[in-house]
């Protein structure tokens, strides 16, 4: 049953462009932009339960580092991918430095890389244009058929995301970041190199939100500092996953999908009130759906696991 | 006929608490050997030692013929040396299966989970505890965690096994099955080494023992020898009593 | 001359600073929660400084302990009506909670005061004092010293009063002091107060000598953070070391680098000092 429903979803996706007007299409490419970054997230956060905050840091960079490359006359495609590459590196250099961290210290560290990121692309002005912003060359296609690429340029991402965290979740690799998840100091009893794990988890989690960094500055032309390092975008994926179910395969997908219709339906109206409004919906779902709305079949909501090792 | 494991004046501190004093000792192969002290000895730091989580200050940790001292613990783990924890440490919300299926997988060398998961049902057959096999690990009593903790030991595959105080918590006829689950897996041919407060464990199932006291090792000999060591007696009672009491010990 | 200079500019600006971080020290410390709402909470006492200026013409530095009871019953309500239900919870949801407060406090303070900076401008001007050639603005020199005066008074209560003593109990440990008869629940509605009161203390400060918006939250949270990993977490004194420290490190990366540059160097020392030594100077244990 499920699985006819998946393929119906995916046809549909697929023909999306055909069947429908720009503005649906805007909204899908955002959803599945969404979806990626929640997946990306889900790999660090979700599998090896590390909080992450450093997925603005790898969408501003790989938006920047596709964006320069793209001034200097890379063709996009290749832009995208080299973006790709330089945050994956990044964040295995990153990883390597941070992941002996735990808990706050971590999520501490990997809020601030973003910030410090910001703050170098600001003053490299005269490769990244600083506060200015950075213009990237404009296509000669036509809106329509723009909206379309970009939309399966999004497509693609994100489904290599979800296929990505469908194969983690089924082999070594994803059972090793749950024993980690679970209890770090047995895992490593039992074999298990830990950092090289967790690196691997970080570099997935950075990966996918480069690339859609590069794919979203193509997209929208012109990007600054303050916009694709934003915070919230390092929020947003961690509220979608908490909506969908941490750790889990389709949990990225489903809050991806839930938190886009409350975006579109009920904030676009209150421009003035966007944070708010999402600050109460965060509090709203850590206060009283723990487990998201997929209940994810644990009997305790999945974070209370930590209770015992709140340290004194 | 190369020892199976070698402490050559291994010691630790931490701060100013010298915890392990220049201990050396030996384990053959097959053995099962004893390792007792007052609270405090310095035992599990020892097996910390060993295992990799801590490093020793000074001295040297032979494993046959490789040296494991300046080794990170996963490293030693694949090289077949186990531990049990006093206070036990599983994945709690995964199930008693996958719990031994991520010791199989890991330092146990099995390839693919569906191998290692029927490893573990093996292990958790021997161990006792494949009725289980579904329950979550938080949903076990202490005795079966005991078990489980000591499956997943297993199932690394290893040739010498650590095990810190197994029997604290259990009732005796608890013990009773404990020590026939040992002697099975001495029988396997893995050496183990048996960190125990509860006396008739150790008299009864080991060879030889070790008593360590305030970091030291005092003793280093068969568990009739050793409970008959006038500082043994000293080092569990004090010198007041051991003087009064120990003209009359057998 | 100019490096005595500086080093007493980084002094004054760190005994602010000590003042800025401490609150935030002891919610991490005492209830192992981030409090991401700090940096709100200190502009928030700044704006209320600055309407008491401008409309009841009250003096800033009179006002700190108002800011610090305004900010101690909010911060005693956010605790019990929020917080105190995830307690103990892993570090992301905590962490995500207090996200989404602060994002909802930064949203309202937008709406109700604009992004726009406001300064207090004293009338008449308090002018600078000319210590053997060192110049020191008198206004930065009373902040100093309030701030300095609100973290001894901190240190004393927790030390002092059977307050304070709980606190520190429940630090320890949590379910000694339960059994010792200690309400946990408003020990940690109480300490989230103190926090926020002296956030509230430090805001009124601040609003003397710096221009506030609510831009500036996240700013003031970040140095609160670098701070606590400087000095260590989980003791007044190592507040104090962390905040003089940040005072000196920012006064002299100015002189060579530039003002813009502050944040920057704050936050990759910050970085640095997690990747080496989480413990920071003190080098005592935090909370992880």
């Amino acid at each position: 049953m499920m699985r006819v429903f998946a393929f119906a979803a995916a046809v549909v996706l697929v023909l999306l462009p055909a069947l429908a007007d720009n503005y649906v299409l805007r909204v899908a490419t955002t959803m599945l932009m969404y979806s990626a970054l929640a997946l990306g997230w889900n790999f660090i956060g979700g599998f090896a339960g590390y909080p992450s905050f450093a997925t603005a840091a790898f969408f501003g960079l790989g938006a920047y580092a596709s964006g320069v490359l793209q001034t200097m006359g890379v063709p996009m495609p290749a832009a995208w991918a080299l973006g790709g590459a330089i945050v994956a590196l990044f964040a295995a250099a990153l990883g390597r430095a941070i992941l002996h961290l735990r808990g706050h210290y971590f999520a501490i560290a990997s809020l601030v890389v973003a910030e410090v990121l910001r703050e170098i692309t600001n003053s490299a002005t005269d490769l990244t244009g600083g506060g200015m912003g950075l213009n990237l060359p404009v296509l000669s296609l036509d809106v329509t058929n723009q909206a379309r690429l970009f939309y399966y340029a999004m497509f693609v991402a994100a489904a290599a995301a979800l296929a990505t965290t469908a194969f983690v979740a089924h082999n070594r690799l994803g059972f090793g970041l749950r024993c980690i998840q679970q209890n770090e100091d047995a895992a490593i009893m039992l074999g298990i190199n830990t950092l090289r794990y967790k690196v691997v988890a970080f570099v997935l989690s950075a990966v996918f939100p480069g690339v859609c960094g590069g794919i979203y500055a193509s997209w929208v032309n012109y990007i600054d500092p303050t916009d694709v390092y934003d915070v919230l975008l390092s929020v947003k994926p961690i509220v979608m996953v908490l909506l969908g179910g941490v750790g889990t395969v389709m949990g990225g997908v489903y809050g991806a999908i839930l938190f886009l219709l409350m975006e579109e339906l009920v904030w676009r109206n209150l421009l003035q009130f966007h944070a708010g409004l999402l600050g109460i919906i965060v509090v709203c779902l850590v206060l009283f759906l723990p487990n998201g709305l997929r209940g994810a079949g644990w009997a305790k909501p999945w974070w209370r696991r930590r209770t015992e090792e709140a340290a004194p | 006929m190369t020892a199976m494991l070698r402490l050559l004046n291994v010691s630790r501190r931490f701060g100013g608490l010298i915890a392990v004093n220049n201990v050396s000792f030996e384990l053959r192969a097959g053995e099962i050997v004893g390792l007792i002290g007052p609270n405090g000895a310095g035992k599990t730091t020892l097996v910390n030692l060993i295992t990799g989580v801590h490093r020793a200050g000074a001295g040297e940790i032979w494993y046959g013929d490789e040296r494991i001292d300046r080794l990170p613990p996963d490293r030693i783990a694949r090289l077949g040396i186990a531990r049990t924890f006093q206070v036990v440490q599983p994945f709690p919300l995964m199930t008693v299966l996958e719990n031994v299926t991520g010791g199989a997988l890991f330092a146990g060398g099995v390839p693919t989970i569906g191998a290692a998961k029927e490893k573990a049902m093996e292990h958790l057959t021997f161990t006792g505890l494949s009725h289980l096999a579904e329950r979550p690990a938080s949903s076990l009593t202490l005795a079966n965690r005991k078990r489980l903790e000591l499956a997943k030991s297993l199932a690394t595959n290893p040739r010498l096994l650590l095990l810190d105080e197994v029997n604290a918590g259990l009732n005796a006829a608890e013990i009773d099955a404990a020590l026939d689950l040992i002697r099975a897996i001495a029988a396997r041919g893995i050496t183990i080494l048996l960190i125990e407060h509860v006396m008739k464990v150790v008299l009864t199932a080991t060879s030889r023992v070790l008593v360590l006291h305030h970091g030291e090792l005092i003793a280093d000999d068969t568990p009739g020898s050793v409970t008959r060591d006038p500082r043994v007696i000293e080092a569990y009672l004090g010198p007041k009593f051991a003087a009064r009491y120990g003209a009359l010990a057998p | 001359m100019l490096y005595v200079q500086v080093l007493v500019n980084g002094l004054v600006l760190g005994g602010l600073y000590s003042c800025i971080a401490v609150g935030f020290s002891l919610v991490w410390g005492v209830l192992n929660v981030i409090n991401i709402l700090h940096g709100s909470l200190i502009i928030l006492g700044s704006y209320a400084a600055f309407f008491a200026y401008q409309y009841l013409h009250i003096n800033p530095f009179l006002f700190v302990p108002v800011a610090a009871l305004l900010l101690f019953c909010l911060g005693y309500a956010i605790q019990l009506v929020f917080i105190n239900r995830v307690m103990g919870s892993a570090v992301l949801i905590t962490l995500t909670l207090t996200f989404g407060l602060n994002l909802l406090l930064y949203n309202l303070m937008i709406l109700a005061f604009k992004a726009d900076f406001r300064k207090v401008t004293l009338s008449p001007p308090l002018g600078s004092l000319n210590l053997a050639g060192v110049i020191v603005p008198v206004d930065r020199v009373i902040s100093m010293g309030f701030a300095l005066a609100l973290v001894g008074l901190l240190y004393a209560l927790l030390r002092g009063s059977r307050i304070g003593r709980a606190i520190v109990a429940v630090r320890m440990d949590r379910e000694a002091a339960q059994l010792m008869g200690v309400n946990v629940s408003r020990i940690y509605a109480i300490t989230f107060g103190l926090g926020a009161a002296m956030a509230g203390a430090a805001g009124s400060l601040f609003s003397v000598m710096f221009p506030i918006s609510p831009e500036t939250a996240n700013a003031l949270l970040g140095k609160a953070f670098v701070i606590c990993v400087l000095g260590g977490l989980g003791s007044v004194p190592g507040v104090m070391v962390g905040g003089l420290t940040l005072g000196i490190i920012e006064s002299y990366s100015a002189l060579f680098f530039g003002p813009e540059f502050s944040v920057t160097i704050s936050f990759t020392l910050l970085i640095l000092l997690l990747m080496f030594r989480p413990t920071g100077i003190m080098g005592r244990r935090g909370y992880q």
